[in-house]
């Protein structure tokens, strides 16, 4: 193979572009700007660890099922362990968004950056309400049977039935955590391409 | 937690707030303030170690 037929391979081209746009030292860099040294920083990590827990103990949930998770105390432990994590999860997340809102982090091309944020977000909460409804006891029943006039008056209870419990157990353990992982990855890969936003006062200085 | 039990009896019904259509629980309003405020002390707290971290701008 010629060279030029080389460089026009897309495996080729795909390594170029990666390399181009994330270099291992804008992956992982060793320093960061000053003004990345607050606590406001801290709180996408928390969320990242947070979601790590929430996945960790939802493992272990599906591993026995739900008669251990309501009847043995590691069961409900493990139980209680998964709801608390998510409890820090939205907390956490909340402060996050709320930092980045004030700080304006989408400017400098970081939109992508914050529509993965607003997307991951919305994903959360549905992953949320199929958690509640997927508990089995008459908590979950309750919530159903509310939710499901609030779904159908939009129309969406048609494919979307918080009463059938085998629909709502898969989107919760299965295509809702995907898309959740999967778009906190990009989210957190975004991040990294562009680099954390200047402050408002120092944009000028770095625009020059 | 059975200590946290006989503080706040976690039994009966939930209470909640009600202005016109705005309707919260305190159990909500009270994780929206504990927000509000970890938010305000992130940003004034000091950060450990913020003097000796090296630059890269
Ligand atoms: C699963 C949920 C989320 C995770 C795990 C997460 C994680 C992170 C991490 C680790 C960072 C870099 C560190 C930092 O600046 O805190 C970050 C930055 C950022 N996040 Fe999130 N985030 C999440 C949700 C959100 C949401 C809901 C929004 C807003 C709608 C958002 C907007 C942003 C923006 C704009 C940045 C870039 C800041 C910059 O470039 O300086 N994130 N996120």
């Amino acid at each position: 193979m010629s060279t030029t037929e080389i460089d026009r391979q897309w495996t080729t081209r795909l390594r170029k572009r990666v390399e181009g746009k994330l270099p291992p030292e804008k992956l992982l860099p060793d320093t960061q700007p000053a003004y990345v040294a607050s606590w406001i920083y801290v709180f996408g990590v928390a969320t990242l660890s947070s979601l790590i827990l929430v996945i960790a103990t939802g493992t272990l949930l599906a591993i026995r099922g739900p008669i251990w998770w309501h009847q043995s105390s590691i069961g409900h432990f493990v139980n209680s362990l998964h709801l608390w994590s998510v409890e820090i999860f939205f907390f956490s997340m909340i402060i996050h968004l709320w930092g980045k809102f004030f700080m304006g982090a989408w400017r400098g091309g970081r939109q992508l950056t914050w529509m993965t944020g607003v997307v991951t977000f919305v994903v959360s909460i549905v992953t949320g309400l199929t958690g509640y409804v997927s508990q089995t006891n008459f908590d979950s029943q309750w919530i159903s049977t509310q939710a499901k006039d609030g779904i159908n008056a939009t129309g969406g209870g048609a494919f979307f039935n918080v009463l059938n419990f085998g629909q709502m157990l898969m989107w919760h353990i299965v295509l809702l955590p995907i898309a959740a992982v999967i778009l906190t990855a990009l989210h957190v890969l975004m991040v990294r391409v562009k680099g954390v936003v200047p402050p408002y006062e120092d944009e000028k200085k770095v625009a020059q | 937690m059975n200590w946290l039990g006989s503080i706040i009896n976690l039994d009966g019904y939930g209470h909640y707030l009600h202005w016109h259509f705005i309707l919260v629980s305190v159990a909500n309003l009270i994780v929206v303030g504990l927000m509000v405020i970890t938010f305000v002390a992130a940003l004034f707290l000091p950060f450990p170690g913020k003097g000796r971290r090296k630059e890269n701008r």
